[in-house]
C-alpha cells in the first residue's frame, strides 16, 4: 500500500496533536510524504480533538474525509468518526474506554503496569499503531528517542509492550526508497522564510492560529539569530515594528483577523511614512471571536482593503508550506525594496497543518535595500523618478532621518501646502510601476491539473490542496493566484481566457476572491463555498465539483 | 560648539504665542546642545512625538525624529530602542495622548523599565481639537465635550508611574525653565524608564499660568529621599490635579533596576544581527 490515512482522536489534554505528529514522523522516516491536519476546539481539557495523518508515496497537501485507520482513545472518537472508515478500514481502540469492533487494547493497563503517567496512554497507542502498520520496531524506537523529551526509557517500554500486544500487523506499509523531508507547519514555514530574507525582529501578541510563529521563533531565537518580542497588545506590536523598521531592523508581525483589526491604524502610518513592515494574517472564522481554532478564508476583502487613506501594499496568499516559505521571503524583500507594508495571508488550515517540506532555502536571500550614498543633505522622502527614496537610519553620523505620519516635504517636515501634498502622494503611488515589474519576475498565478481543460477550479490559499487532487481526478484545470494585491491581471487573463466554466472554490460564505476578480471583469460561473469553519477535503470537494460539472 | 540655534529646522513654528510648549522646546534644545558639546553625537538621538500640539516639536528640532500617532509614542520608542539600543530615545506626548489614548502603553513602558525618556506636555486640555477635558483636567472642567463640567476625577500620573514601575518620575513646570532643563538632563542620564510630567498652560483653551505660578514649589534631593517609594508616593499625593495650595515640582522617585532591553536582548543588537542558516533547524524536523 502506497497511501494511508489515519485518524487519531481523544479529549483535549490526551496529547492528540503530539501523537499525530509522532505518527507523521514514523511514516516520514520510511519515505512517505505527509499531510497532517489537526482539528481541536478552543479549550484546554475535555472536548473532542482529532488529527488526520495522510501519508503517500507522492506529494500531497490535503486530507480526505475517509480514513483507513481510526485510533480511538475515547468513545467519542469511535462514534463520531466510524462512518469515515474505508471498506478495509479498522479501529484501533482503547478497550477500557471504547466498545467497538477492531483491535482493542487496554492502553491504560499497559501504562499502569509500567508505572507510567496517564498521558502516556498515547504512547501506548502509537506503539500499537506502529505494529498494526507493520513498521519495524527499530524505526519506532528511533523516532521515539528523537521526539520524546522526557522519560524516554519509560515511554519506550510502554510503546513496546503495546506493540507486542497487537500480535500481527493488519497493513503492510512498505518502506519507500525516497529521502525523508522535514515536516514543517505553515507557521514554521512563514517563520523560516522570514529568517531567510533577513528577519531581525518578530513582534507578536498571542492569537490563534498565528501564535505558533511566535512560539517557534522564540524557541529558536539563538539558532536562527532573531529577536522576538511579545508586547501588551496588537496596537503596540504594530507600532514597535514600525519603530524597529525606522531604526533599520527587518521586522515582522503576526496575528489573526481580530488582532489585525487593531493594527490597521499602524498600517496607514506605514503607508504614509513609508515603513517597510511585513504583516502575517492567519485567518480564522469571524466575525469577531468567531470560531477561534478553526479555519476560514474570510479576511481577504478586509486585508486587501485595510487602512484609511490611499497607499500601496502587497498581499500574498500561499497555499502550502513551500509557498508560505517563499512568499514570506518575497514579502520581506518587497517591503524593504519599496518601503511599503506587505502581507502574507494565511489561515488556520495552512498555518497549523504540517507538510513534507521540499523548499530550497537558497531561493530566498535578503535583498539589500537602496541605501543613501552619503552625498549632500539626507532627505528621507527624496522625490525620485521611481518614487523610492534611499534609506538611512538613526545613528548614521551624516544623516538626520525624519519620518512622519503627517504629510510632509522631502526632508520629513510637516506640510499642508497643496502642491507638496499632491507631489508626495504621487511620489508614493509612483512606486507601483516598479512593484508590478518586480512582482512579474515571480510566479504570480499557479496552474495545476489539465492545462487544456476548459473547466477551471479557481482557488486561493490553503484550498489549493484539495482542488489540485480533484482536478487531477476529473481532468480539470486549477488556477491559483499567489498575489492578491496588486492583482496580477495579465497572468490571470492568460490563465482564465480559454475557460468555458470557472468554478470559484473558497472557504468563506460570500466568495471573496470571486468578488475581487469580478471587479476586474472576470466572470465566475459557479461557486462552491464552505463556511462551517472546516477546510475542504479531497473526497468532500470531489462530490461537490461533480455535481456542478455533471 | 553646538548652540541651541544650530539644532533648529526651517519649519515655521505654529504654536500660539504664550504656549507652554515653547519652554519645553527651548529646554530640549539646550539639553541637546549641552550633550553635543560634551562630545555626544546627536545623530544617536531619536525623538518621537504623538499627535496634538506637543507633537509639532519634532519639526522644530533637527535630530532624527519619528512623528508618530496619537497615544502610540511608547511602542514606537520601544521598537527603536530594541532594534538599536545604542540610540538615546526621547519621547514627547500630550496628556490626552499619554494618559488617554495611550495609557496602556505608558503603564507597560514603566513596568518594563525600558531605557527611554518620556516628556509629557501636560496642559490638561485638548488644544488641537479645540478644548475638551483630558484625563488630568479637574472634575467639573467645562470643555466643549462637557459643557456641564467633566464628570471624572483626574488621574494623578505621578502616582500612576511610581505604581507601575517607572524608575525615574519627575514633575516640571514650563514656567521654571532652568529646573526643567535639569530634569530633562537627569531623565536622559538615568538608565531606565524616565518620566517627566510637565505642567504647562494652554494660553488659548486653559490658561493655568498664574494658577501654577502661585502654587508650584521646587524640591530637591536634600529635602526628599527619591529612593524611598513611600515618601515618593506621599509627595505625589500632595497635589491631586484639582485645586490645592501647593504643587511640588522635582524628582519624586529615582531607583536603579535592570532595563527591559538589557534583559530581553542579552547583549544582542537587532540591527546588527545576521540571521543564521536555517538548515540545522530544518534537520530537526525530519
Amino acid at each position: 500500500m502506497k497511501e494511508i490515512s489515519i485518524l487519531i482522536g481523544g479529549k483535549a489534554g490526551d496529547g492528540i496533536r503530539q501523537a499525530g505528529q509522532t505518527v507523521s514522523t514514523l511514516l516520514n522516516r520510511i519515505g512517505y510524504r505527509i499531510f497532517f491536519y489537526d482539528d481541536y476546539p478552543s479549550l484546554i481539557r475535555g472536548g473532542h480533538n482529532f488529527s488526520i495523518i495522510r501519508a503517500s508515496e507522492k506529494r500531497i497537501i490535503a486530507h480526505k474525509d475517509s480514513v483507513d485507520i481510526i485510533v480511538a482513545l475515547n468513545k467519542d472518537t469511535a462514534e463520531k468518526h466510524k462512518s469515515r472508515l474505508n471498506a478495509e478500514g479498522m479501529i484501533l481502540y482503547d478497550s477500557k474506554a471504547v466498545d467497538t469492533e477492531g483491535v482493542g487494547i487496554d492502553f491504560m493497563q499497559i501504562v499502569k503496569q509500567l508505572d507510567g503517567l496517564p498521558i502516556m496512554r498515547n504512547t501506548a497507542a502509537i506503539g500499537a499503531l506502529a505494529k498494526v502498520l507493520g513498521i519495524e520496531w527499530p524505526v519506532v524506537e528511533r523516532v521515539m528517542k528523537d521526539t520524546i523529551e522526557k522519560q524516554v526509557a519509560l515511554n519506550l517500554n510502554i510503546a513496546q509492550l503495546a506493540y507486542e500486544k497487537v500480535g500481527t500487523s493488519r497493513f503492510v506499509i512498505e518502506k519507500l526508497d525516497q529521502k525523508s523531508l522535514p515536516l514543517v507547519s505553515g507557521n514554521e514555514a512563514i517563520a523560516l522564510g522570514a529568517v531567510r530574507a533577513g528577519l531581525n525582529m518578530y513582534i507578536a501578541y498571542p492569537m490563534t492560529p498565528a501564535s505558533a510563529i511566535l512560539h517557534y521563533l522564540a524557541a529558536h531565537e539563538d539558532d536562527l539569530g532573531v529577536v522576538t518580542v511579545h508586547p501588551e497588545s496588537e496596537i503596540a506590536v504594530a507600532l514597535m515594528a514600525l519603530g524597529a523598521a525606522y531604526a533599520g531592523a527587518r521586522s515582522m508581525v503576526g496575528t489573526s483577523g481580530g488582532g489585525f483589526a487593531l493594527m490597521t491604524e499602524a498600517l496607514s502610518l506605514a503607508g504614509q511614512g513609508e515603513f517597510p513592515v511585513v504583516f502575517i494574517e492567519c485567518q480564522r472564522p469571524g466575525p469577531s471571536t468567531g470560531v477561534p481554532t478553526y479555519t476560514m478564508q474570510g479576511d481577504l476583502s478586509f486585508v486587501v482593503h485595510a487602512g484609511h487613506g490611499e497607499f500601496l501594499k502587497v498581499v500574498l496568499a500561499p497555499g502550502d508550506a513551500e509557498e508560505a516559505f517563499y512568499l514570506t521571503g518575497l514579502a520581506m524583500n518587497l517591503a524593504w525594496k519599496f518601503h511599503i507594508p506587505t502581507f502574507v495571508l494565511s489561515d488556520k488550515h495552512l498555518s497549523e497543518s504540517i507538510f513534507s517540506f521540499a523548499a530550497d532555502p537558497d531561493k530566498i536571500k535578503p535583498e539589500p535595500p537602496l541605501i543613501w550614498d552619503g552625498q549632500g543633505k539626507y532627505k528621507r522622502y527624496l522625490d525620485t523618478q521611481d518614487g523610492i527614496s534611499p534609506l538611512a537610519f538613526p545613528g548614521d553620523p551624516a544623516a538626520t532621518v525624519k519620518v512622519t505620519s503627517y504629510e510632509h516635504d522631502e526632508y520629513g517636515i510637516t506640510t499642508e501646502d497643496p502642491d507638496q501634498i499632491a507631489r508626495m502622494q504621487e511620489k508614493r503611488l509612483r512606486k507601483k510601476e516598479g512593484l508590478i515589474d518586480e512582482l512579474a519576475k515571480n510566479e504570480q498565478v499557479k496552474i495545476y491539473g489539465n492545462r487544456e481543460s476548459k473547466t477551471v477550479l479557481l482557488c486561493w490559499g490553503s484550498t489549493k490542496g484539495a482542488c489540485i487532487e480533484v482536478a487531477e481526478q476529473l481532468g480539470l484545470k486549477v488556477v491559483q493566484p499567489l498575489v492578491l494585491k496588486p492583482l496580477p491581471i495579465d497572468p490571470l487573463r492568460q490563465a482564465l481566457s480559454d475557460a468555458d466554466m470557472i468554478i470559484g472554490i473558497e472557504v468563506n460564505a460570500t466568495g471573496q476572491l470571486a468578488k475581487l476578480l469580478s471587479g476586474h471583469g472576470f466572470g465566475i460561473d459557479h461557486m462552491i463555498l464552505r463556511y462551517d469553519a472546516r477546510p475542504f477535503t479531497v473526497d468532500g470537494l470531489l462530490d461537490k465539483v461533480k455535481e456542478v460539472i455533471s | 560648539m553646538t548652540t541651541p540655534k544650530k539644532i533648529e529646522t526651517y519649519a515655521v513654528n505654529t504654536w500660539c504665542p504664550g504656549c507652554g510648549n515653547f519652554s519645553i522646546l527651548t529646554s530640549i534644545r539646550k539639553v541637546l546642545a549641552n550633550l553635543s558639546n560634551e562630545g555626544f553625537d546627536l545623530h544617536r538621538v531619536a525623538m518621537v512625538s504623538g499627535i496634538g500640539c506637543h507633537a509639532k516639536i519634532v519639526d522644530y528640532v533637527d535630530v532624527n525624529t519619528f512623528y508618530s500617532i496619537h497615544g502610540r509614542v511608547p511602542p514606537a520608542m520601544t521598537g527603536i530602542k530594541l532594534a538599536n539600543p545604542d540610540l538615546t530615545v526621547i519621547g514627547h506626548s500630550g496628556d490626552g495622548d499619554a494618559y488617554g489614548e495611550g495609557v496602556e502603553h505608558l503603564i507597560f513602558s514603566a513596568k518594563r523599565n525600558i531605557d527611554l525618556t518620556y516628556i509629557i506636555h501636560n496642559n490638561r486640555v485638548y488644544g488641537l481639537t479645540t478644548g475638551q477635558f483630558t484625563p488630568t483636567s479637574p472634575t467639573g472642567f467645562k470643555g466643549r465635550s462637557t459643557p456641564m463640567g467633566s464628570p471624572e476625577e483626574p488621574l494623578n500620573p505621578i502616582e500612576l508611574m511610581i505604581a507601575s514601575g517607572a524608575t525615574f518620575v519627575a514633575r516640571g513646570f514650563s514656567g521654571k525653565i532652568k529646573q526643567l532643563q535639569d530634569l530633562i538632563r537627569a531623565a536622559i542620564d538615568h538608565k531606565g524608564f524616565s518620566f517627566i510630567d510637565v505642567l504647562q498652560p494652554c494660553y488659548t483653551f486653559y490658561d493655568t499660568y498664574n494658577f501654577y505660578r502661585e502654587r508650584v514649589y521646587e524640591f530637591t534631593g536634600q529635602e526628599h529621599d527619591a529612593s524611598d517609594r513611600t515618601a515618593a508616593l506621599a509627595k505625589a499625593g500632595e497635589w491631586a490635579y484639582r485645586e490645592g495650595e501647593r504643587i511640588p515640582i522635582g524628582i519624586f522617585y529615582q531607583v536603579e533596576r535592570a532595563t527591559y532591553e538589557e534583559t530581553l536582548l542579552r547583549g544582542r543588537i537587532p540591527v546588527k544581527l545576521s540571521p543564521k542558516d536555517i538548515r540545522p533547524v530544518l534537520e530537526k524536523h525530519i
